[in-house]
């Protein structure tokens, strides 16, 4: 299978200080990659270089097959970003902002009518599309979130700690949406903190200030480290950092 | 294209949800242009005059009387102390005092000279300019009055052009018009003005604070992922204020047409086309501030600097050409200066296209410049 | 009382503006710019007129008022178009302020005794220094009339005026007092408001209300930060006036500092109001703004002075605090009076202080009912 995502010595630095030092690992199509680390560990900056948000000072990656540095505007035409703080317009009611985003990604009427339908239906949101979306409880937002994100079809999809917050029925549904998604051969690209999720991943990786401390599927790691659970594992690597 | 298509409609349906935008676009301005256009004059009215009379003689008399009936001054009080009269200018209860000494008609009849003292308080500026000037021609006025009456066969300097003429010394007699405003009507000179600073103001803190609230909120980044052209960010962000304002003036010069009675003596069409320019300047600053702003209250405050600034250096209370050059030169560059000189010759005079051109050629010049800086300033991607 | 909470509440306060460098900087700085700018480049008096003649029949006595006029540095002659319908257009833009039309024969009338007839064209689109730059125009003619007809002269009643408290009528010397009120009112209402609706919005306010702090103390610890900078503000200000435009200083300088300061936490207190009553930040921003500020330019007498004013105007003027202090402001500046003679505008303002004080108490106090 091919990289979709291909990071090599990817760096970051503030001034003297190295957010993100070297890192390079790569995700295969369709794949659900989960990207750990502690609060400060580089997590964020490493995916805001990844999305165009930020520019490396070194190294290189690409995305969907163009370089982030060169092709910026390319690899935007393929990704779909969830960001960690909800970032839909919240004066604009559900059906709104999907048009809204259907219409940049460049979806024809009809696509953004069929596909906002689809949308709509599949969250049970059809009451509440006419509705402002701050009216709409978190859980709800974060889902709709990642169905806007998801709506022009992209090859990835970044999601930057979408579960936060949430009840775990709606954890748990957000699983399955993303699933659904890596089933139809969108690769996922998720961080978050809740260790149980990070078992749902086809493969980790964890960041332990600014450098990737380990990198494997849940059972490779555990089996390395002889722990129970992925929790376990996380907290030995990142607690000498802490 | 089509993406700013779905950019404007997201906006205009953000401005027509909030009620505080609404508010501030349209019943702000034109609220206070109903009151402040009344107050924006330097119009003179009725000054109270004190008057010391140490002479109590028909001429003394004649002289206090002729001010009074001027309809400019009115007599409040007569003392013969000056001390008192002092106080009273300190305590603000006259405007005005004119001593007459003691000999004032003698002097007039043999030395055909006396003199007066006429004191105003100055606290307030302006208007002790005007009044002395009023007060001037009505000393001339009563000279010459004198003088006809102790040498009827000479004739006067004076500025009443009615005084049949006289044999004897040479007279100039002027005829004065005063053209675009022959009442010197203040607020045919101020309306204009006033309607386009509040509409300035509250387009630019608008637009200003527009970028900036999406990168407060974090929905700034989402639109940066995604394959938007900077130039087309620009344009969404712009269009809606920009069209609202014009509306703003256009609401505005109604109101000021039939509520005001300023003149529409020029093209309202290149009024409006001017005023597109403009106002493609005035936003444009606006935004370029939001490009570099973190937060809304620096973009706030800013942009009130800079609003501020343009106002008081625009001409629109004081002339321009009042001020030292480097400061004009610095007007040049302020496109409120030029939008108002365009207005009010069109509106006032009549003036042509060609008559502004230059105008519109530096508002076009400043809102290029201006739009530039702001898609350059703006980066989807922090270095 | 709980003065370690208060102590604690008010070091929070001036850590988070000193924070803010750039906000801080143009707070600092904004005032010593206002003044200088404004004072150099705000003024009311005419430099120079611009005059066209139209002399169709050219003798000794046009000759003689045209030398006049050239001779004067007050006029600059920048056209002599050959008929008055050539003016139109240079007035249209605004190339001339006065034109002088002479009638033909104009020497010859003169010699014998009738009148000589000029026309005397102003651009009066400006009412202010239109008629300004007739006077001066009209000065010019008659001086050289009395020069004809000086043998016999008739009667002159001369005045010696006397402008007083501003002798030279320099216009920095009225600015200066309003611009202070202006800055005043940017540091305290606008700084106040936006402060306190931040904390509104951001849910932290709720966290102070519960806490041990009663509502006037959180006002109070909010507020005395902004009192300090404002403080700083007027004597820039005032120094800045004084040493660059040497604006006079009569009257007493504790009685203004201690004026400026009520004038402040009238401001402060407004300030409060705007946020107690707004939703958003943005709102109150923009309430405090361009509810306090515009109205502070245009109705206080800064600028326009309250006289000229339709009579129906005047009393609302007597709400703007900004208008009182610029009465004790140009008072204390200009005519060296003291408390004898501005006693009322200090009370209006210790009123105006008690009433927005009491009504931004209030509304915090139904959150914690």
């Amino acid at each position: 299978m091919t990289a979709v995502i291909d990071v090599h010595e990817l760096t970051r630095r503030f001034g003297r200080f190295t957010a993100v030092d070297a890192i390079s690992f790569d995700v295969k199509a369709g794949e659900v990659f989960g990207f750990l680390g502690a609060n400060g560990a580089g997590k964020t900056t490493a995916i805001k270089m990844l999305i165009g948000l930020l520019v490396p000072t070194s190294g290189r990656a690409s995305v969907a097959g163009f370089d982030v540095l060169t092709r910026a505007e390319d690899v935007r035409r393929h990704i779909g970003y969830m960001s960690q703080r909800f970032s839909l317009y919240e004066d604009l009611t559900v059906r709104e902002n999907i048009t809204l985003y259907g219409g940049i990604y460049g979806l024809s009427d009809a696509e953004i009518r069929g596909r906002g339908d689809a949308l709509i239906e599949g969250l049970g949101l059809g009451h509440a599309s006419l509705e402002r979306v701050a009216a709409l409880p978190l859980g709800w937002k974060q889902k709709l979130a990642f169905s806007v994100a998801l709506l022009h079809r992209p090859a990835v999809v970044f999601l930057d700690e979408p579960t936060s917050g949430v009840d775990p029925i709606t954890r748990r549904q957000f699983w399955e949406m993303i699933y659904a998604a890596a089933a139809r051969g969108t690769t996922v690209f998720v961080t978050t903190h809740y260790l149980d999720e990070a078992e749902y991943c086809d493969r980790v990786s964890i960041m332990v200030d600014g450098r990737i401390g380990a990198l494997g599927t849940p059972d490779e790691l555990k089996r390395e480290y002889s722990d129970a659970t992925l929790e376990e594992v996380f907290v030995r690597l990142a607690r000498p950092a802490a | 294209m089509r993406a700013l298509r779905f950019l404007l409609r997201k906006e205009f349906l953000q401005i027509f949800r909030d009620h505080v935008i609404l508010g501030m676009l349209f019943v702000m301005p034109l609220g206070q242009l109903l009151i402040l256009a009344n107050a924006a004059t330097f119009e003179v009215r009725s000054a109270r005059l004190y008057v010391v009379d140490h002479d109590h003689t028909p001429a003394s008399r004649g002289l206090t009387d002729r001010l009074a009936a001027s309809g400019r001054f009115v007599l409040t009080a007569a003392s013969p102390s000056s001390a008192r009269a002092d106080q009273a200018m300190l305590a603000r209860q006259t405007d005005a005092i004119l001593v007459i000494p003691t000999g004032f008609e003698r002097d007039l009849v043999r030395q055909r000279r006396a003199e007066v003292q006429f004191i105003l308080n100055a606290e307030d500026g302006a208007a002790a300019g005007v009044l002395q000037s009023y007060a001037s021609r009505i000393f001339a006025a009563y000279s010459a009055e004198l003088s006809a009456r102790v040498t009827p066969t000479l004739a006067s300097i004076s500025a009443r052009a009615d005084l049949p003429p006289r044999r004897g010394g040479p007279i100039i007699e002027i005829r004065r018009r005063g053209w675009y405003n022959p009442e010197l009507e203040y607020l045919d000179f101020m309306v204009p003005g006033i309607l386009v600073v509040l509409v300035t103001v509250v387009g630019t803190l608008l637009t200003a604070m527009n970028i900036v609230r999406e990168k407060e909120a974090g929905t700034l980044d989402q639109l940066n992922v995604t394959p938007i052209r900077r130039s087309t960010f620009i344009a969404a962000k712009l269009i809606p204020l920009w069209s609202l304002a014009l509306l703003d003036l256009a609401l505005g010069l109604i109101l000021a047409h039939f509520a005001f009675g300023v003149p529409v003596r020029g093209s309202l069409g290149l009024v409006f086309g001017g005023a597109a320019i403009y106002l493609l300047a005035a936003l444009g600053v606006g935004l370029w501030i939001s490009t570099i702003a973190e937060t809304q209250q620096q973009a706030m405050f800013v942009t009130f600097s800079i609003v501020m600034i343009y106002l008081l250096m625009s001409g629109l209370f004081t002339p321009v050409r009042g001020m030292p050059v480097w400061a004009q030169w610095a007007a040049q560059l302020n496109p409120v200066t030029h939008f108002i000189r365009l207005i009010r010759t069109v509106l006032l005079k009549g003036a042509g296209p060609a008559d502004v051109a230059p105008q519109l050629a530096m508002l076009a010049a400043i809102g290029g410049v201006v739009l530039t800086l702001a898609v350059r300033q703006y980066r989807k991607r922090a270095a | 009382m709980n003065t370690t909470a208060l102590a604690a509440f008010m070091t929070k306060e001036v850590r988070h503006i000193l924070r803010d460098r750039q906000t801080l900087t143009i707070l600092l700085l904004l005032p010593l710019a206002m003044v200088v700018l404004f004072g150099y480049a705000l003024r009311s008096d005419v430099n120079e007129v611009r005059l066209a003649l139209v002399d169709p029949a050219p003798d000794y006595a046009t000759a003689a008022l045209r030398g006049r006029f050239a001779g004067n540095d007050r006029f600059r002659i920048v056209a002599t178009p050959a008929t008055t319908a050539k003016l139109e257009p240079l007035f249209r833009r605004g190339d001339v302020d006065v034109a002088i039309v002479f009638e033909p024969g104009f020497a010859a009338r003169l010699a014998e005794g009738t009148s000589a007839r000029l026309l005397l064209v102003g651009d009066a689109s400006d009412p202010n220094t239109g008629s300004t730059m007739q006077a001066y125009a009209t000065a010019v003619i008659a001086g050289y009339q009395a020069e004809l007809g000086s043998a016999g002269a008739g009667v002159q009643i001369v005045s010696r005026t006397r402008m007083r408290y501003n002798p030279t009528l320099e216009s920095v010397n009225l600015f200066v007092p309003g611009l202070i009120a202006l800055v005043l009112t940017l540091v305290s209402a606008l700084m106040t408001a936006i402060s306190l609706s931040r904390e509104k919005e951001r849910g932290t306010l709720e966290v102070l209300l519960v806490s041990p702090l009663r509502p006037w103390q959180i006002i109070l610890g909010k507020v005395l930060p902004y009192l300090l900078l404002a403080f700083v503000n007027v004597v820039t200000a005032l120094l800045a006036a004084w040493v660059v435009f040497r604006v006079p200083f009569r009257g007493s300088l504790p009685l203004l500092l201690v004026a400026s300061m009520l004038y402040s936490l009238v401001s402060l207190a407004l300030g409060v109001l705007v946020a107690a009553v707004t939703t958003s930040q943005r709102a109150a921003m923009i309430g405090a703004l361009v509810g306090t500020m515009l109205p502070n330019e245009l109705l206080s007498g800064m600028i326009f002075p309250i006289s000229s004013m339709p009579d129906w105007l005047r009393p609302v003027t007597a709400v703007i605090p900004a208008r009182w202090f610029i009465v004790i402001a140009r008072g204390i500046m200009l005519k060296g009076v003291g408390l004898e003679y501005l006693w009322r505008a200090h009370l209006v303002l210790l009123l105006m202080l008690a009433v927005f004080l009491a009504l931004a108490i209030r509304s915090f106090r139904p959150r914690l009912a």
